[in-house]
């Protein structure tokens, strides 16, 4: 069965200092190339029948993300996908 | 009569003992409320905490606003229900929607306590009205995700409408947009405020007793004084 995914994102004119910091520290690894690092969340949702991606949007829109300061975007993954993104 | 002020518990409320003595000492009945209860027992005004409701998953505050009491707590609001919300509830106000914008993690990303000068900029709100426009007072501050944005639309409508209720003095302690501490809706019964007037109401535990107006304030504005 496939799986929703939403990855919320801080707008981009919302400063990130979590990302910052993850990008000052990169030096320390040797990384001198990245220019920024932004951070946002990714969650993954599974329905009890058929995904809703409708439904999905709405659970983002009122819950996951608070679009004052954050977007979104809804799609489907086959679970297969999932298992190896995290392998 | 003595005005009954509601202070609302979430799991994760830490600060809701204190607010319920800052409205004793102001002279209030302080009621408890309870998250999971819609039911908000006749008080004349709702005090939302500070803390860690729902342990600041996925948001500061996003969780709790689905919380059976907000859904007859929004509506209370928008009837003209005095609500203060301090730190987390100040948080949960803006996630409810009751108040613009929000609350974003410290820029510096470190928590913050200290105890904080602010300028009182709107003496008209129904949690300030025993203050004076331009009064500088002293309370703690103590947040993590304190730093509050908005659109510039929406800054310049909260100022256009002095719905910029305070302001940090003398350095601001998580970056804050135009060092806004507090803020308010149209109406001046809903106000938010990132730091803590509940702990600065008595001298054996305050660094003084600035706190105590907002408190007062509301019973004032209870009983129909002018602001």
């Amino acid at each position: 069965m496939p799986r929703v995914v939403v990855d919320v994102m801080l707008k981009p004119e919302i400063l990130d200092p979590q990302g910052q910091a993850v990008a000052n520290a990169l030096p320390r690894l040797g990384v001198s190339d990245v220019a920024s690092v932004r951070i946002g969340r990714r969650i993954e949702i599974d329905f009890t029948g058929e995904p809703d991606l409708d439904r999905a949007r709405e659970i983002a829109d009122k819950l996951l993300a608070n679009p004052v300061i954050e977007d979104f975007t809804v799609r489907l993954v086959e679970t297969d996908e999932t298992a190896d993104a995290r392998s | 009569m003595t005005a009954r002020v509601g202070v609302v518990t979430f799991p994760g409320s830490l600060d809701d003992g204190d607010a319920a003595r800052a409205v004793r000492i102001a002279g209030a009945e302080p009621v408890r409320l309870w998250h999971g209860d819609p039911d908000l027992h006749g008080v004349d005004a709702v005090v939302l905490p500070g803390g860690f409701s729902y342990g600041d998953y996925l948001r500061c505050g996003a969780i709790a606003r689905f919380a059976p009491v907000m859904e007859t707590l929004v509506d209370a609001a928008r009837g003209g229900l005095p609500v203060l919300g301090i730190c987390n509830g100040f948080q949960i106000l803006c996630e409810a929607h009751l108040l613009p914008g929000a609350l974003t993690r410290n820029q510096h990303l470190h928590f913050r306590n200290r105890d904080q000068v602010l300028r009182v900029e709107s003496a008209g709100t129904a949690w300030t009205n025993a203050f004076q426009p331009g009064q500088e007072i002293l309370i703690p501050v103590k947040n993590g995700e304190g730093c509050y944005v908005a659109d510039t639309a929406t800054l310049d409508q909260l100022e256009a409408e002095g719905r910029v209720v305070a302001r940090y003095v003398g350095g601001n302690p998580n970056g804050s947009l135009r060092d806004i501490a507090a803020i308010t809706n149209s109406a001046g019964n809903v106000v938010g405020i990132m730091p803590h007037p509940e702990h600065a109401v008595e001298a054996l535990t305050g660094p003084s007793l600035d706190g105590l107006g907002f408190f007062t304030s509301a019973l004032k504005h209870l009983v129909g004084a002018p602001a």
